[in-house]
């Protein structure tokens, strides 16, 4: 029974605390919940939590291993740097329900049986797309409405998945599940596999992160991706086809990359990619692919969120996200210059930076297990997300030609958040073995310095930069356009609707034949019977008095000379 | 590399044309190195492929020249205007 603190409970009661403040006291307040929960989180060791005996079955609505206590960790300091950033430019409804979002990432990954896990994966859905609605515009509250049918579709997916897999094999508890296990394992594969982006399931995630505000986007890079890659890995580690949608989500989003004129929009997609190295991890599911996928993920929420840090105080400065409407802003924003760079060069995987000690992991586990085509994917994965989030992202919104703009640099509150990500980018690139290493689920016995790694590396990097100098020298680069470009979201957005609208013209001039023919029919009918038995028919004619009184009349004559002669 | 701004009235870093040329021909320098590290480092092999004298930094370079050239053609069939989505009378 409890006798540890949940810490999601922590973050719903802070939640409600925050909703009754305003001002200064209100932005306090919503910082210090995920310092006090980090507290209580940083007590937790393996075997804690609690276990409940609920109509005859056992639950276990909190459970502390090494694997939920990473991501735990994980999302307190995701949750302080999103509250810190929105310092200046959050308002109630984004630290409320951005605290409301990140307590339902905690209790999902503190779930120790799938109910649980169920609840807090619809409140995920519920409570992050209030930041989407967050941004207040026409085409925001559009996206949120998406939004919110696929991830209550993806929930749906889970419940009837925890059902029959119940059904099944009469277990509820949230570990290893395998797709072996029947349709229900399948089905929460599914439902996993929604919130995680899969190809051709990944449109929500490009959809609606860059219609958020800029606190809004922050927060969702961190949590919700991240919830599902800390479910897979717990319930399919090592499951193959993971190995094959893992690399199909590192290369078909950087061509998107390339050609997409939004910036945030360029990140969610290079998140997919980044996502996608992490599914190939959990497919190879050895010690080293495991270690390698939470470890990205981990390096990820912290540069993705400090891309998304960049580029949102960008928007909050000048009002737009286009490349095409960007440019030269290092001359008025230099800090927030120099920060996206440190994103960029760990997104990148530089030496020294994060995404250099976690992606090489998977990569290098790839390679162990003689996945000879994946892991030439993932070397040009890797060429690809230096090319379009390494470079093209600051280039375009930094440097290139001069848009002109001249803004105030961003508020000192997202400095200080940035700077806390870029620090700790920095810090974990080069003191590995003494930060993240240390809270990975398995020992790691993986040296990420040695020259081989550095030098190729280094040449992969370079040599992605010379193309980009080329391509952009040679004028065959394609140019920034103000333009919107189709994906699955079509189908839904304008094909659905096309064929909707089609079925219900159909149905409406055919309902007008019907009406027609049908009525012509039942109208002549109707006319024979009323020519026949109608007012004016010679059936029904009323004859005046006079003319009765005069056949009478004439009747009458008839039969009187009749009668004489 | 624009971490070491310097402002002088209104001209910064990249405004003079030199200041590019000197980040272009730094990173040719660097890449030329880069190259040429590989005849005479003897780098730990796991994959056939990586035995070829420069292949990382070749693969690097054609990736990213096919990623771009692709990913240009895919305009053709995906680019729309920007309101394209937009619900007819708004902006």
């Amino acid at each position: 029974m409890p006798d540890a603190l949940h810490p999601a409970f922590l973050f719903f009661a802070g939640a409600l605390l925050v909703a009754l403040l305003r001002g200064k006291a209100q932005a306090l307040v919503a910082l210090l919940v995920p310092v006090v929960s980090a507290v209580f989180v940083i007590g937790l060791g393996a075997g804690d939590g609690w276990t409940v005996s609920f109509l005859g079955y056992e639950l276990q609505p909190f459970r502390v291993d090494r694997l939920s206590l990473l991501f735990g960790y994980l999302f307190h300091i995701a949750a302080f740097i999103g509250l810190l950033y929105a310092w200046k430019a959050g308002d109630t409804l984004q630290r409320v329900s951005g605290l409301l979002y990140a307590g339902s990432a905690l209790g999902a990954v503190f779930a120790g049986d799938l109910i649980t896990l169920f609840v807090f994966w619809e409140l995920l859905a519920v409570t992050s797309t209030f930041l989407v609605w967050g941004r207040r515009t026409p085409r925001s509250v559009r996206s949120g409405q998406r939004y919110i049918l696929i991830q209550i579709l993806s929930g749906l997916t889970l419940l009837a998945g925890t059902i029959i897999y119940f059904v099944d094999t009469g277990s509820l508890e949230f570990s290893f599940i395998g797709l072996e296990s029947g349709l229900g394992a399948k089905l929460i594969f599914l439902a996993f596999g929604i919130k995680c982006a899969w190809p051709f399931l990944h449109n929500w995630l490009t959809d609606s992160y860059p219609e958020a505000t800029p606190v809004g986007t922050v927060f969702l890079s961190a949590f919700t991706t991240k919830v599902a890659v800390y479910a897979l890995a717990r319930a399919y580690p090592g499951t193959e086809l993971l190995v094959y949608i893992g690399a199909a989500m590192t290369a078909f989003p950087i061509f998107f990359a390339v050609i997409e004129n939004d910036l945030r929009r360029v990140l969610a997609y290079s998140m997919i990619n980044q996502i996608g190295f992490m599914v190939v991890g959990i497919g190879i599911g050895s010690e080293l692919g495991i270690n390698g996928a939470v470890a990205h993920a981990f390096n990820d929420v912290l540069f993705k969120g400090l891309l998304f840090m960049s580029m949102g105080a960008v928007l909050f400065r000048t009002g737009t996200m286009n490349g095409s409407n960007l440019g030269g802003l290092y001359k008025s924003m230099p800090i927030t210059t120099v920060f996206c760079m440190v994103g960029a060069a760990s997104i990148s995987a530089f030496p020294l930076f994060s995404g250099f000690v976690s992606k090489s992991m998977v990569v290098t586990a790839v390679l162990h297990e003689h996945h000879n085509v994946v892991w030439f994917i993932l070397l040009f994965a890797s060429a690809g997300v230096f090319h379009h989030a390494g470079i093209k992202i600051p280039f375009f919104a930094f440097f290139a030609h001069d848009s002109g703009k001249r803004v105030k640099e961003a508020p000192k509150s997202m400095l200080i958040a940035m700077a806390i990500s870029a620090f700790a980018c920095v810090f974990i690139g080069t003191f590995p073995s003494i930060s993240l290493y240390r809270i990975l689920p398995f020992a790691v016995d993986y040296v990420p310095y040695t020259a081989t790694h550095v030098l190729t590396q280094c040449q992969i990097l370079f040599f992605s930069a010379l193309a980009f100098t080329w391509l952009k020298l040679s004028g065959l680069y394609p140019p920034e356009l103000r333009s919107v470009n189709l994906d699955v979201d079509w189908s839904y957005r304008k094909l659905l609707p096309a064929v909707s609208r089609g079925v219900y013209a159909m149905a409406k001039t055919s309902r007008a034949a019907i009406d027609a023919g049908g009525l012509a029919i039942l109208r002549k009918l109707g006319q024979a019977y009323y020519g026949l038995n109608g007012p004016a028919s010679r059936l029904a004619r009323t004859w005046p008095t006079g003319s009765i009184a005069l056949w009478a009349a004439v009747l009458l004559g008839v039969y009187l000379v009749m009668f004489y002669t | 590399m624009a971490d070491s701004l310097q402002k002088d009235e209104k001209k910064y870093l990249f405004d003079n044309p030199k200041n590019v040329k000197r980040v272009l021909y730094g990173l040719y320098t660097i890449c030329a190195g880069l190259f040429l590290i590989d005849f005479v480092f003897h780098r730990h092999v796991e994959h056939t492929a990586e035995r070829i004298y420069g292949f990382y930094g070749i693969y690097g370079f054609v990736a990213c020249v096919v990623l771009v050239l692709l990913a240009k053609e895919m305009r053709k069939i995906l680019m729309r205007k920007e309101n394209y989505y937009d619900p007819e009378g708004e902006e």
